[in-house]
C-alpha cells in the first residue's frame, strides 16, 4: 500500500523535472522550427533587397530539390564522413582501453590526454585556414616530402577528388578523434573496477576483455558515440566549406548537405532551405533510427532479453 | 544636330528623375531646414569610412574610445555599426534593417550605408530605392562632383542614370613587373619601353612567349587577368527586367586565353586562384613571375609584404587593358532623418579636393579627384615611391583612371564573376570538361539566385 | 608470464601510437603558435617552422586596439560558454534523470520526440530564431546565446546513457526511505554520480558554445557584447590596411588559452569518476 502511493506521487516528478527541457524547446526551437516547416510550402526568397513571395506552391520546392543534385551531395556527405569517423571511433577504443588500463603503464597519461583533444578547441575555420595553408601546392608539406625524396612533382592536393576528400576526413578525424576518446574513457570508467578483477582471475587476456566485456558494457555510450558522429556527419559543413570555398571543389564531389542548405540561406531561399530542411530531417530521424536499432538490440544478450520478455508476456 | 537631341533627352531624365525622387520621400524639403535627428547611423564593414570622416570631416568632435560613437560639435551623435562581411554578416544586417526602415523609429534609422563594388548594383536599385538620388539630398552631382571620374559616377548610377552613391577612392589598375626580369628577357626595364611589349593582348602574347623562353611566367594566376576581362563586357550579366543570365563574349574569351595561357606554360600552375599562400610565394624574389595586376592598395598592402628582395625592383606600367578593382560606395539611405548631416559628410569625403588630397597623403588611396590626381601624376617630389625604384605611379594611374570604362553592372555581378570563376577554374585545371564547368556555372548560379530562369551562353 | 610479455609489447606499441598522435595534434597547434609570433609580412611570403619574434607585438597590437575589445570579448564568451555548460549539464542530467527514474504516462513520447529533434541542424531553424528573439527583445543580448542550451538533446541522451549504465534504482530507493526529497535526491546523489559524465559534457558544451560563430553572428550587435569568434571575424574582415593575419593568429591563440584551463580543471573531475565506479555495488 506504501509502495503504490508513493508510485502515484513519483510520476508527477517525472513531469516536473523534465518540464524546464520542453519549455526551452518549445520556444527556442520548435516555434523557429515551424516557421521553416511552413515556409517549405512557399516560394519565397529575396531578389536583391526585394521580397518575392510568399507564394504557396504546394510540394514544388520539394520536387525541385529531388531533381536537383541533392542526392549526389548526400552521397558526398556519407563518403566524408565515413572517411573520418572510422579511424576516429577505431582509434579512439584503442586510446580509451589503452588509458584505463593500469598494467600498460602508460607514462604521461595526463599529457597525452591534453594534447590528442587539443584540435578540438581550435575552432573549426581557423584549422581549415591552417590545413589550406599547409597542403597547398607550395607548401610545407608538399616541400617536405620532396625534400624527404619520397615525391618528385609537388602534389595538388586541393585539386584532386581523393586528396580533397582525404584533407576533409584527415581534420575531421583529428579533430574528434580525442573527444571521443574522452567519452568513451569515460564510460569505460563507469565500469566497475571488480568485473576487470574477476575477469583477470579468469585468465581474460586483454582482447578477450575488450571484446566480451568492455564493449558490452559501453554499449549505450557507444551508440550515443555513433548517433551524435552521424548527426554531425550529416551537419558536416565547416571544415569543407573553408577548405574549397564554399564550392566542394573539384566539381562540387565536396559539397555536403549543409553547405547545399548554405547556399540556399545564402540567397534567402527560405522556401527551398525550408524544403532541404525537412528532407534533412527526415534523413537523420531514420537514420538515428537505425542505428539505435543497431545498438540497443542487435546484441545476442539484448535480443535473448527482448525474447525472454516477449515469451513471459505471451504466457501472462 | 544629333548632339542636341543627346543633350535634350538627358536633360528631361534628369528632370523626370528628380521629380520622381521628390514625389517619393520628400527629403528635399526637410534638407533645407526641417528638424535634424539626433542620431545618425552608419552601417560598414570595416572602419576604413570611418576613419577617413575623422581625417576630413570638419564638425567631428570626438569618437569614443571603443569606436562605436563619435560625436559632432553640435552634439549629433553618429553610431558606427560595424559588421564583418565575411559569410556575407554585413548585407545580410543591412537588408534586414533596410527592410525595417519604415517602420523604425528615427534614432534607429540607418542614414548612411557603404557598398562595394561588387554589389552596388543591387542597393542602388531604381525600384528597391534605399539609396537616396544625391539629388534630393541637394547634391548635384554634375557640378558638387564634377572632379570625380566619370566611371564612379556611372558605377554608383541606377539604371536610368541617376546617380544615388559617391566614392572617395577609385582604383585604377595597373601592371606592376619585376624589373629584373625585364633587364633579363627584354634588355630593358625603362617603364616605357616595357609598357609597349604589354599594350594590348596581342602583343601581350608574343611576349609572354619571350618570357617563357627564358623560364618565366608572365602571370602567377588565370584569376589574375579575370578583372580585365570582366571590367569589358559590353552588356550586364543580366539585363534590367529580364531573369536571363548572358554570358558575356569576354568571359568565354577569358576562359579560353586562361586555357591556353596555362597549357602553354605562360602561368604557373601550381598557383590556383588569389589571397591564397602560393599566390603570395609567387611574388617573392625566388618566385619566376613577371607580372601582376594591381590597383594602388595592392601595391602598398599586398605586393608589398609579399616581397622579400631588395628595394626598387618592381616597376609599374599599363595595364594590356583598363581596369577598375575595388572601391566602396557611400549611400543615403531612403527615410535617413538627418539628411543635411548626411549631404555635409558625403561632399566632405567625397566631393572635396583638398579633403581628398589629404586622403591620398594619408591613407594612400587614389582618390576620386581627377584634377589633383593630375597633380600628383606631375609631382614626382612627393609621390615617387621608393619600392618602385623611385617611380612615380600616379603618372600611370591617372591615365588609366581616365580611360576606364565601367562595364554594365547588374545586381547579380558578386555571384556572377565569383560562381563563373570558380566553376571554370575546375576546367582550367582539367579536372572536368568544357560542357561540365557550363553546368556546373549553371547549378550553382540557380542556387544563388533563385529567380534567375536560363543561363544563355554566347555561340 | 606470457600475458606479462605480451602487456609489454602492447605497452610500447601504445607507446608509439600515442607518439605519433600526439604530433599530428600538437604539430598544427604548433604551427599556430608559430604564426601567432611573426609578423603580418613574413607570414604572407609562406610557411616558416621557427617561430618569430613578433608574439609580443602581435598580442600588444590586439590587446591596445581601442576598436577592438579583446578583453571584453573573452569574458563574454567566459559568460556565455561557462553559463551554457552549466545550465546544460544540470537540465539535461535533470531531466535524463526524469525519463530514467519515474514511470509516467508521456514518457516513452517524451523520450521518442527528444530523440526524434536530436537530429535537427541548427542551420534549420536560424532564421526563424533570429525573428523570435528580435520579436521578444531579446536582440543584441548574450541570453538567446545561453538560454536555449537548456534543451541540449544529445546531451540529454548522454546522460540517459550514463545514467542506465551508472545509477542503480536501488541507490534512489534508499535515498527515499531515508526521507530525502526528491530534488534533494538529485542534487545529492544523482549528481555527483553523474560528475564524470558532467564533466564530459561540460567540456564538450564549453568548446562548442566558446567556438560558435553562426549564431551569435546573427544575434549580437554592440561591440561590448561580441564574443570572441565574432571578434576575430571581425578581424578578418578588417581593411586592406590594417588586415593582419599575426593579429587574427595571436586572437585565435588567445581564444584557445580559456578553454585549456577549463579542460584541464575539469579533466580532474572525469579522473575521479574512477572512484565513483564502486558506489554502484
Amino acid at each position: 500500500m506504501n509502495t503504490k502511493r508513493k508510485k502515484i506521487d513519483y510520476s508527477k516528478w517525472g513531469y516536473i523535472f523534465i518540464l524546464p527541457f520542453f519549455i526551452c524547446f518549445f520556444i527556442f526551437s520548435f516555434i523557429p522550427l515551424m516557421d521553416t516547416v511552413r515556409y517549405s510550402f512557399f516560394e519565397y526568397y529575396r531578389s536583391g533587397i526585394k521580397e518575392i513571395g510568399p507564394n504557396f506552391v504546394g510540394m514544388e520546392n520539394y520536387v525541385s530539390l529531388i531533381k536537383s543534385d541533392m542526392l549526389k551531395y548526400a552521397a558526398n556527405t556519407l563518403i566524408l564522413w565515413i572517411i573520418g569517423f572510422i579511424p576516429q571511433i577505431v582509434i579512439a577504443l584503442m586510446l580509451a582501453e589503452w588509458f584505463v588500463d593500469a598494467r600498460l603503464k602508460i607514462h604521461g597519461t595526463q599529457f597525452f590526454k591534453v594534447v590528442i583533444y587539443l584540435p578540438n578547441l581550435i575552432m573549426a575555420s581557423a584549422f581549415a585556414m591552417l590545413f589550406f595553408t599547409m597542403f597547398s601546392t607550395n607548401g610545407p608539406v608538399n616541400s617536405i616530402l620532396i625534400s624527404l625524396g619520397m615525391i618528385k612533382q609537388p602534389v595538388d592536393f586541393l585539386g584532386s577528388v581523393t586528396g580533397t576528400r582525404s584533407l576533409v576526413g584527415l581534420m575531421n578525424f583529428l579533430m574528434w578523434f580525442g573527444n571521443t576518446t574522452i567519452m568513451l574513457m569515460a564510460a569505460i570508467m563507469g565500469i566497475s573496477p571488480d568485473i576487470f578483477e574477476a575477469s583477470e582471475l579468469d585468465g581474460c587476456n586483454s582482447i578477450q576483455r575488450f571484446f566480451s566485456i568492455t564493449l558490452p558494457l559501453i554499449r549505450p555510450i557507444l551508440a550515443y558515440t555513433l548517433i551524435t558522429s552521424v548527426i554531425g556527419g550529416l551537419q558536416m559543413f565547416d571544415v569543407p566549406q573553408i577548405l574549397t570555398n564554399g564550392q566542394g571543389t573539384p566539381d562540387r564531389t565536396s559539397m555536403t548537405l549543409i553547405m547545399f542548405l548554405n547556399s540556399h540561406l545564402k540567397s534567402k531561399n527560405y522556401g527551398m532551405a525550408g524544403a532541404l530542411s525537412v528532407y534533412l530531417f527526415i534523413v537523420s530521424g531514420i537514420l538515428c533510427f537505425f542505428v539505435y536499432q543497431m545498438t540497443t538490440n542487435d546484441d545476442p544478450d539484448g535480443s535473448k532479453a527482448a525474447a525472454k520478455k516477449a515469451k513471459k508476456e505471451k504466457r501472462g | 544636330m544629333k548632339k542636341r537631341t543627346v543633350s535634350i533627352l538627358l536633360a528631361a531624365s534628369m528632370a523626370a528623375g528628380s521629380l520622381t525622387g521628390c514625389g517619393g520621400s520628400n527629403p528635399g524639403s526637410a534638407a533645407s531646414g526641417g528638424e535634424e535627428g539626433k542620431v545618425i547611423n552608419i552601417y560598414s564593414w570595416n572602419n576604413e569610412f570611418k576613419e577617413r570622416v575623422e581625417a576630413v570631416y570638419p564638425e567631428v568632435a570626438e569618437t569614443s574610445k571603443d569606436g562605436t560613437v563619435t560625436t559632432l560639435k553640435d552634439g549629433t551623435e553618429i553610431h558606427w555599426i560595424i559588421n564583418p562581411n565575411q559569410d556575407g554578416v554585413y548585407q545580410q544586417k543591412l537588408d534586414e534593417a533596410l527592410l525595417k526602415q519604415a517602420d523604425a523609429s528615427a534614432d534607429d534609422k540607418v542614414d548612411i550605408f557603404l557598398s562595394e563594388t561588387d554589389y552596388v548594383n543591387k542597393y542602388t536599385d531604381a525600384d528597391a530605392d534605399v539609396a537616396m538620388p544625391l539629388k534630393d539630398l541637394g547634391i548635384d552631382p554634375e557640378t558638387d562632383l564634377a572632379d570625380q571620374y566619370a566611371f564612379t559616377k556611372v558605377t554608383a548610377s541606377d539604371v536610368n542614370g541617376i546617380q544615388r552613391g559617391s566614392t572617395w577612392q577609385c582604383c585604377p589598375g595597373l601592371l606592376v613587373y619585376r624589373r629584373d626580369i625585364a633587364k633579363d628577357v627584354f634588355g630593358t626595364d625603362d617603364p616605357e619601353a616595357v609598357g609597349e611589349k604589354v599594350k594590348d593582348w596581342d602583343t601581350m602574347k608574343a611576349t609572354a612567349a619571350e618570357l617563357k623562353a627564358k623560364g618565366y611566367f608572365t602571370f602567377a594566376s588565370y584569376a589574375d587577368t579575370f578583372r580585365l576581362y570582366g571590367n569589358s563586357i559590353a552588356e550586364p550579366w543580366v539585363k534590367p527586367g529580364e531573369n536571363v543570365i548572358r554570358v558575356d563574349q569576354q568571359i568565354m574569351n577569358w576562359v579560353s586565353d586562361s586555357k591556353e595561357w596555362l597549357d602553354a606554360g605562360y602561368l604557373d600552375k601550381t598557383v590556383k586562384g588569389q589571397w591564397n599562400a602560393d599566390w603570395n610565394q609567387a611574388m617573392g624574389s625566388a618566385s619566376q613571375v613577371f607580372a601582376f595586376l594591381f590597383p594602388a592598395w595592392g601595391i602598398d598592402f599586398t605586393l608589398k609584404p609579399n616581397w622579400d628582395g631588395e628595394t626598387g625592383m618592381w616597376g609599374v606600367t599599363n595595364p594590356p587593358q583598363e581596369y577598375n578593382w575595388g572601391g566602396s560606395y557611400i549611400h543615403a539611405c531612403t527615410g535617413t532623418d538627418n539628411p543635411q548631416h548626411v549631404k555635409d559628410i558625403i561632399l566632405a569625403v567625397t566631393g572635396d579636393k583638398e579633403n581628398l588630397l589629404k586622403i591620398s597623403r594619408d591613407f594612400s588611396d587614389f582618390t576620386n579627384t581627377k584634377t589633383s590626381m593630375q597633380n600628383a601624376a606631375k609631382d614626382d617630389a612627393n609621390f615617387s615611391s621608393e619600392f618602385l625604384g623611385g617611380q612615380n605611379a600616379f603618372k600611370y594611374f591617372a591615365p588609366v583612371a581616365e580611360n576606364i570604362v565601367m562595364a554594365p553592372l547588374s545586381p547579380y555581378d558578386q555571384g556572377c564573376v565569383e560562381l563563373i570563376q570558380n566553376s571554370f577554374s575546375d576546367y582550367l585545371q582539367g579536372q572536368v570538361d568544357f560542357d561540365k564547368a557550363k553546368a556546373n556555372f549553371e547549378t550553382a548560379i540557380l542556387e544563388r539566385y533563385p529567380e534567375i530562369t536560363q543561363v544563355q551562353w554566347p555561340e | 608470464m606470457k600475458s606479462k610479455g605480451s602487456n609489454y609489447f602492447r605497452s610500447i606499441f601504445a607507446h608509439v601510437m600515442l607518439v605519433i598522435l600526439s604530433f599530428m595534434c600538437l604539430f598544427f597547434f604548433y604551427i599556430l603558435f608559430v604564426n601567432a609570433t611573426r609578423s603580418h609580412a613574413d607570414l604572407q611570403k609562406g610557411f616558416s617552422a621557427l617561430p618569430g619574434a613578433y608574439l609580443w607585438k602581435n598580442l600588444m597590437s590586439v590587446a591596445n586596439d581601442g576598436s577592438f575589445p579583446m578583453f571584453r570579448g573573452i569574458l563574454n564568451s567566459l559568460v556565455v560558454s561557462g553559463s551554457s555548460a552549466a545550465i546544460c549539464t544540470y537540465f539535461s542530467a535533470l531531466t535524463a534523470y526524469g525519463l530514467y527514474a519515474y514511470n509516467f504516462k508521456l514518457k516513452k513520447a517524451a523520450f521518442t520526440f527528444i530523440m526524434a529533434i536530436l537530429v535537427m541542424p541548427t542551420q534549420v531553424t536560424a532564421m526563424g530564431f533570429l525573428r523570435l528573439i528580435t520579436n521578444m527583445g531579446m536582440y543584441d543580448s548574450l541570453l538567446p546565446l545561453i538560454i536555449p542550451s537548456i534543451a541540449s538533446p544529445s546531451v540529454f541522451y548522454f546522460m540517459y546513457s550514463y545514467l542506465q549504465s551508472s545509477l542503480p534504482m536501488s541507490l534512489v530507493e534508499a535515498a527515499r526511505i531515508d526521507g530525502s526529497g526528491e530534488f534533494r535526491t538529485f542534487n545529492t546523489i544523482v549528481l555527483p554520480i553523474t560528475k564524470p559524465a558532467i564533466a564530459v559534457q561540460a567540456i564538450f558544451t564549453f568548446v562548442g558554445s566558446w567556438n560558435n560563430y553562426f549564431v551569435p553572428a546573427l544575434v549580437i550587435q554592440s561591440k561590448d557584447k561580441m564574443t570572441v569568434p565574432i571578434l576575430i571575424a571581425t578581424l578578418r574582415g578588417a581593411d586592406y590596411m590594417n588586415f593582419d593575419m599575426g593579429k587574427i593568429y595571436t586572437m585565435i591563440m588567445v581564444a584557445i588559452v580559456p578553454i585549456i584551463l577549463v579542460y584541464l580543471f575539469l579533466s580532474k573531475y572525469i579522473i575521479a569518476g574512477v572512484t565513483l565506479g564502486g558506489v554502484k555495488e
